[in-house]
């Protein structure tokens, strides 16, 4: 008798278990790489609780994409590389994207991906050569790369001198690792063009103790400083910054280093520092009620919902909303919604959020339009510069969106992607 | 006065006042191993949970509020706007008193005579058992702490050495942060109170009889657990100190919980059973850093030596003198 019951509940249970697996594969996986644990959740939870909100909304207001449920698994990678790898393993299959939110799990997913055919989407982050999709035929990096950053901040700074930064002296602080690493190429090759010496000034993780680094900059006295930050490394170097009295109007971060959390600690004295962004914080937008209308009022909030409107979890909309988007495009396209890891593929190569179509979405104004084709993974390139006003306590864009040096990041972009690819065997395709 | 030279000057004062922010965190370690020879690796999440719990207190937020919103479908955050930074203090040192007692009970009651690596082991176990409490208890959010230390670059410091340096010079005066000369005042305060308390008081004596022999002050009737609940409730105490600065400094959140690492060289050249030794073992590793950072750092490649170069003193140091600067000889008998 009793071995009869377990068998009836073996086989109730393989049939429950099937028939998941059928429901699951007709879903839309979107896993999610997620820190909302160690020193880098701050910055993490926010921009988690972005994604996950949308996903929300999508599924509760549209019934999914095209009628298929977002599915979007959360594995918590801590912001460690080796984690994050295990984490793709673990969520791959049947996975229409990957957003790896670490320059450090990108680099490690790219050769991975690539072989299983799994698209990698590092939103203004990852390796820059990746704007190239000549080479990088799985990973994509819109709207815009650190190479176009520093080339921003570059302009910027340009626009400040009246075009004449010869002699002037720029440091750039940033964290000792693959992410901070990014930009000093494009650096070294603007210090060479308009003549201005460049400071390299690395802090190891987590960035909690930065004296010696601030203080070399109290003694090289530089004119502008820029920062490629995250964590805790922001708010000690924003906070130190004040306290050797470094004018912060010079102070520039990158999009990374532009949240909330990076200037409340210092309190007065992150008055006027800015960073580069490519969007726009607060919660005048349609996504936001809709988020409200959808998610939050029917209690189903992402966390405690106090992050809503801020800069990361706004980031973490716009990262979603794109990859909501390139499966729509994929749907189109191929002519069905059940698509394949394949088929999203040729739907973010396609993306076209021009700005009526973000205006359709809910992000009217949010975020400067941006288009992706087979050559160009990279997006529009353009970002914006906004400083924070700390009596306030808000963010202020300060400049229109605009481009970097196309010139100089394009040159260098095929540079390095040509290398990539002769490494790796890999031949050009768009032809 | 040459700038190079005052320049030098300014980075040993800065290292030293770094220096005193590492002991601080060093000197909760000391205790708890001269008393129960335990190496508590949690120190550093002692630090990040005190000074979470007084953010918490200090703007009213309700614990596990996350928690109880979820389960229960209520939406509380908040019970009042603020409290006064003297009672939030307070509460937060008999918040660590309580901790104390309860680890007491729930860990080190049971593993009484096992071997130092079992301790050691529960005490990593501890560190990220503390951390998720936290976590659930208060959030995840950077918190602003402001206890009322004044923080940025001394003015009066400034202004009285520019006229140091030889006229002319492109010299803009030394620079301090008042944060750092608060803790050193802080630290002193506590050194001096820790000494006295040890020196003169009963139960200060029992406690360094406990340090010397565990068997011999058993037999004198000295109670090992209350001996043990009053040691982990000092370097609660301790914990909590260290955690307003370095809070102050950078923002009460999780990556403070790293700020042990720091503590383990100055450790190791001051040595494991000595409070002088963590002081000084802490001032070495400051200046060192520093000095290392400013002057050789540009020949290194990689960079950011002020970070690891810590390790490096104390790898050097164990060759030489293995117990640290004021650490017990370590004397095996054949």
């Amino acid at each position: 008798m009793r071995i009869k019951q377990i068998l009836i509940g073996m086989i109730a249970s393989v049939i429950a278990v099937s028939s998941y697996i059928e429901m699951a594969i007709a879903d839309l996986k979107f896993p999610m790489l997620v820190y909302r644990t160690g020193a880098y959740a701050p910055n993490g939870i926010p921009n988690a609780d972005g994604f996950v909100d949308y996903y929300k909304m999508i599924n509760a207001r549209d019934g999914g994409i095209g009628g298929e449920k977002i599915l979007h698994p959360e594995c918590e990678t801590g912001y460690k590389t080796q984690v994050g790898v295990e984490c793709y393993e673990k969520n791959k299959k049947d996975a229409m994207v990957f957003q790896p939110m670490s320059t450090g799990i990108t680099y490690q997913l790219i050769p991975k991906a690539t072989a299983d055919g799994v698209t990698i989407y590092s939103t203004g982050y990852g390796r820059t050569s990746a704007a190239n999709g000549k080479v990088f035929k799985w990973v994509f990096n819109a709207p815009v790369t650190y190479w176009d950053g520093a080339s921003i901040a570059v302009r910027h700074i340009l626009k400040q001198n009246f075009g004449n930064i010869k002699g002037k002296k720029i440091a750039l602080v940033y964290h000792n690792s693959a992410y901070g690493k990014e930009p000093i190429r494009t650096l070294e090759t603007l210090s060479k063009k308009h003549g201005f010496k460049l400071m390299l000034l690395p802090v190891d993780h987590p960035g909690q103790e930065q004296k010696a680094t601030w203080l070399k900059i109290r003694k090289a006295r530089p004119n502008y400083v820029l920062m490629w930050g995250w964590g805790v490394m922001n708010q000690v170097a924003i906070k130190s910054a004040a306290s050797i009295k470094f004018p912060m109007e010079n102070f520039i971060g990158i999009w990374w280093s532009g949240s909330e959390n990076d200037v409340l600690p210092a309190g007065q004295g992150a008055h006027g520092y800015k960073s580069l962004t490519f969007n726009a914080p607060g919660t005048n937008y349609q996504v936001h009620a809709d988020i409200k209308k959808f998610v939050h009022d029917k209690g189903e909030a992402s966390g405690d919902g106090s992050h809503f409107g801020t800069v990361l979890y706004n980031r973490g909309l716009f990262q979603a909303m794109v990859q909501v988007e390139a499966a729509t495009v994929a749907q189109k396209i191929h002519g069905t919604s059940k698509i394949t890891p394949a088929m999203y593929r040729d739907g973010f190569e396609n993306i076209n959020l021009s700005a009526k179509r973000l205006e359709e979405l809910g992000f009217k104004d949010f975020a400067p339009p941006f288009k992706i084709s087979c050559e160009n993974h990279g997006g529009s390139g353009l970002a914006a510069v906004q400083q924070w006003d700390a009596k306030a306590k808000k963010w202020n864009m300060i400049t229109e969106y605009m481009y970097g040096d196309s010139d100089v990041v394009q040159k260098l972009i095929a540079e390095d992607s040509s290398k990539y690819a002769a490494e790796q065997k890999i031949a050009e395709r768009c032809n | 006065m040459s700038v190079e030279l005052l320049n030098f000057i300014e980075t040993v004062l800065n290292g030293l006042m770094s220096g005193v922010m590492y002991s601080l965190v060093a000197l909760g370690f000391v205790l708890i191993f001269k008393a129960s020879g335990v190496f508590n690796f949690a120190q550093g999440v002692f630090a990040l949970f005190a000074a979470l719990t007084l953010v918490g207190y200090q703007t009213g937020q309700v614990p596990f509020a996350h928690l109880i919103n979820e389960l229960f479908g209520t939406n509380y955050h908040n019970w009042y706007a603020s409290m006064p930074n003297f009672l939030a203090i307070l509460l937060t040192m008999v918040t660590m008193i309580a901790l104390a007692w309860i680890i007491e009970r729930l860990v080190l009651k049971h593993l009484v005579n096992q071997d130092p690596i079992i301790l050691f082991m529960a005490t990593i176990g501890l560190a990220f058992a503390l951390e998720g409490v936290g976590d659930l208890m208060w959030g995840s959010d950077v918190k602003v702490l402001d206890v009322g230390i004044p923080s940025g670059g001394s003015i009066w410091l400034e202004e009285a050495t520019i006229g140091l340096a030889a006229e002319g010079s492109d010299y803009y005066g030394m620079y301090v942060d008042v944060l750092n000369i608060w803790a050193t005042v802080i630290a002193v305060i506590l050194v001096v109170s820790l000494a006295l308390f040890s020196q003169y008081t009963k139960t200060g004596r029992a406690l360094r009889a406990v340090a010397d022999d565990h068997q011999a002050a058993l037999s004198v009737g000295i109670s090992l657990r209350s001996i043990w609940i009053l040691v982990w409730a000092i370097s609660g105490f301790i914990a909590m100190v260290a955690g307003i600065m370095w809070g102050t400094e950078s923002g009460v959140q999780f990556s403070l919980s790293l700020i042990a690492l720091k503590a383990l060289p100055v450790l190791i050249l001051g040595g494991f059973t000595s409070i002088p030794g963590a002081i000084i073992g802490g001032l070495l590793i400051g200046v060192g850093e520093k000095l290392a950072e400013i002057y050789i750092g540009g020949y290194f490649e990689t960079g950011a030596l002020e970070n690891w170069f810590a390790y490096v003193m104390a790898l050097v140091f164990l060759l030489f003198r293995p117990q640290g600067l004021f650490g017990d000889k370590i004397i095996e008998r054949v």
